[in-house]
């Protein structure tokens, strides 16, 4: 049994768990203070304007109590041993894989990302620690004006940016203008503690803006690595979709492990803006080593005839706390959510959606299916809101747990607040075993225990893995055959 | 030539012993079926050989292919030859049929798995022998008058009794064992349908394959025909024979033998 819980870390390990031996460029001191704060904002060269707001978000974390209404300790974060800034490089931004430092695109080679990008992408942004260090977007994209950057370039596109990133000046100019108009609109900085760390340290992230009527037909994707143990990430992306356009985003993150006694910090910000009769996928593939905190605030806000979607799993960290949501402030949209979590040893998965309908004749789903092993713990949280005069909506949540053994637990706190009468709600929760007869069932056929359990937990997932790219759903269930190994006891 | 040799089996579940000494060989080719009124402990005996884990053996043992197998897990039994037909299959959401059987059918013929998928090579293999095997299930569907759609729907779910037990065959006729057992596979089926699975079977069966058919009725015993007849009442093979057996039961019910036993 121990061998082969050994195995399953080995397994994570040998494929995202390793660590890369870099020199970091600069780094803060551990420890977040107004000087952490002012060191990141010089670094950077931001305006003024910037610069308060990033101060005026510390002062709010550092006033704001710790939550405590979620299933894991937070308290259990030494924050103060945290390095919240790393620049792993002084290179500038990479356009071509060849140009970046050695040994991390060794990383990014042994992670697949150059393979994913030939074979199915539409463009291509790797976060190191603190910073992205390559950046590309296919040229028919970029002719038709979509903008796929960074934030600091999204929030001062200087000349020099623009040449070297080789970016169209005009589309970059109005992508600008739109960032300046949203960020941090959808996720003000008092939003939350961990809203409010972020506005304050944060540093990488995307920046997309498809402009009117502009179909992004292959996925954008961003990819997030922590290396160092002990340091903090705080990415933030701001999506915004003007008016009948169309993108899908995909988001993939990795850790080396590291023992127990170390952790690492992952608190992002994600703000989706859909403007009229867009459409706008975000998925997210989150597989933190078991270091990783993950705290992470996500929100859309959809005008009308939109259609928003958050495909968010969650296999990875130590504790995820996150709970997408969508503001349907248009009417005639559409609002999914699927959130699917695997919770093994030592890990805790809160997580789920919210929706808010503001607006008449819209429809809104919430799924949620995940798996508890080895003493986990998965809940579900989530939030309906029809509020008044948002007539004739529609919804419907669903939520699906599997516990594998006895030491595992699963939860739901589900809020509804249905402040319209015509409203039509459907609410329905199932919590399942595996049972005996049906491992018997696949074994008969010549299949082993652990491949059995494998299979049926696929199989559970399969109204997620359905919605990914093939290559990533091929690596999904290999991921969870993974985590199945040591169930046989 | 694989044998399945069963001797002095006495099965308990949760305490209380169920089968009390069975003996019984089947040899590959050869039909058997083994026939008892409710409650006699046929599924007993077909779960027991499967080594379902709730069965537990409390003397004798099966022993196949001259190696006793009573210690062996089920994935074990079935990669040495051996195969269930549910009575109840279990019902797989999310895993299509095709999936199910391929991964059944790489685990059976190659116990060290599907191919390595990250090197282009191997994905090219791998899709070959994905089509391949789609043909070849593709065959076996046609044979059973399976409508082709079932191989993308997902493992017995939403399937109606009939379509259960042709899936069953379905998967005897790809993984092709040496000994099947049958759990009352005739039970549910109407008779187009036990007609057709009938067929099936006898298409398959032959020198290849060894079949023990469990039933209640005699049925089915009018499409397959059994080599040997036995008759199981209260944990206990208690009358063996032909086909003439059978017949004899459906004339006189089970009653005329248990009268004779008490005679």
């Amino acid at each position: 049994m121990v061998d082969q819980m050994l195995d399953f870390r080995k397994g994570y390990g040998e494929k995202y768990g390793f660590s890369t031996k870099t020199k970091s460029a600069y780094e803060t001191e551990k420890g977040l203070t107004e000087k952490t704060v002012k060191e990141i904002s010089d670094l950077k060269n931001e305006p003024q304007w910037l610069r308060d707001f990033r101060l005026k978000a510390l002062t709010h974390y550092m006033k704001r109590k710790m939550p405590m209404w979620g299933i894991a300790d937070l308290n259990q974060i030494n924050f103060d041993d945290v390095t919240y800034y790393v620049k792993p490089t002084d290179q500038a931004q990479a356009t071509s894989w060849e140009d970046l430092p050695p040994e991390i695109r060794k990383t990014f080679d042994q992670l697949g990302i150059p393979e994913a990008e030939r074979k199915f992408l539409g463009g291509v942004g790797v976060q190191f620690e603190s910073e992205n260090l390559y950046h590309s977007l296919q040229e028919n994209l970029q002719k038709q004006g979509v903008i796929f950057v960074d934030p600091d370039t999204g929030l001062n596109p200087t000349d020099e940016r623009i040449k070297q990133l080789k970016l169209n000046k005009d589309a970059m100019q109005l992508a600008h203008s739109k960032f300046k108009e949203w960020f941090g609109k959808v996720v003000p900085f008092m939003d939350n503690k961990f809203a409010a760390l972020n506005s304050a340290v944060f540093s990488g992230g995307s920046f997309i803006y498809v402009p009117k009527g502009v179909e992004v037909t292959m996925p954008l994707q961003a990819y997030f690595r922590i290396n160092k143990e002990n340091v903090g990430q705080f990415e933030r992306t701001l999506i915004i979709a003007d008016e009948g356009s169309k993108v899908s985003y995909v988001e993939g993150c990795t850790a080396p492990m590291y023992s127990d006694d170390k952790h690492s910090l992952h608190s992002a910000v994600v703000e989706i803006v859909a403007l009229p009769g867009s459409t706008v996928r975000y998925t997210t593939i989150q597989n933190w080593s078991n270091n990783v905190y993950n705290l992470v605030t996500k929100r859309a806000f959809a005008y009308e005839n939109c259609t928003v979607e958050w495909i968010d799993a969650n296999i990875g960290s130590r504790v995820t706390m996150k709970y997408p949501s969508i503001y349907i402030f248009g009417q005639n949209s559409k609002a999914d959510i699927l959130s699917v979590a695997f919770a093994g040893r030592g890990q805790v998965q809160d997580t789920g959606g919210k929706v808010l309908h503001f607006a008449p004749n819209c429809t809104s789903k919430i799924i949620s299916k995940s798996v508890s092993k080895d003493g986990g713990r998965a809940s579900y949280r989530g939030l309906l809101k029809i509020a008044k005069g948002a007539a004739n909506a529609k919804s419907t949540v669903r939520c699906d747990a599997l516990l594998m053994d006895e030491h595992s637990k699963t939860d739901t706190y589900p809020y509804n607040e249905i402040e319209d009468d015509t409203a039509t709600v459907t609410h329905e929760a199932a919590v399942g075993k595996i049972g005996q007869d049906l491992i018997f069932y696949l074994m008969s056929r010549g299949i082993t225990e652990q491949q059995a359990l494998g299979m049926i937990v696929n199989g559970f997932f399969e109204v997620f893995t359905k919605e990914l790219p093939m290559e990533y759903a091929v690596e999904f269930n290999r991921l969870i055959q993974l985590e199945m190994a040591g169930s046989v006891g | 030539m694989k044998t399945l040799e069963i001797r002095n089996l006495h099965v308990a579940v949760e305490g209380k012993e169920i089968l009390k000494g069975i003996d019984l060989t089947i040899r590959q080719g050869e039909v058997h079926a083994v026939m008892g009124p409710n409650g006699s402990g046929k599924s007993t005996l077909s779960y027991t050989i499967m080594g379902h884990p709730k069965y537990q053996i409390t003397e004798g043992e099966i022993i196949f292919d001259g190696k006793s197998i009573t210690g062996m897990s089920p994935d074990q039994r079935a990669r040495l030859g051996l195969f269930l037909a549910f009575q109840y299959p279990h019902e797989v959401p999310g895993v299509s049929l095709f999936n199910f059987l391929r991964n059944a059918y790489v685990s059976l013929k190659s116990p060290e798995g599907l191919p390595n998928q990250n090197t282009p090579e191997n994905r090219a293999k791998e899709l070959q022998s994905i089509k391949e095997f789609r043909q070849f299930v593709q065959e076996k569907m046609k044979l059973l008058n399976i409508p082709e759609d079932m191989m993308k729907r997902y493992l017995n779910e939403g399937f109606s009794g009939g379509e259960k037990k042709r899936c069953e065959i379905l998967q005897l006729a790809v993984l092709q064992p040496a000994i099947a057992i049958l759990d009352e596979t005739d039970s549910g089926l109407d008779i187009d349908a036990l007609k057709t699975v009938s067929e099936g079977v006898n298409a398959l069966s032959g020198s290849e394959m060894g079949i023990l058919l469990i039933t209640h009725y005699n049925r089915i015993l009018k499409y397959i025909r059994p080599d040997f007849v036995h008759v199981l009442m209260n944990g206990k093979i208690v009358k063996s024979g032909t086909q003439a057996l059978a017949l004899e039961l459906e004339e006189k019910g089970y009653d005329f033998i248990r009268n004779e036993i008490a005679a």
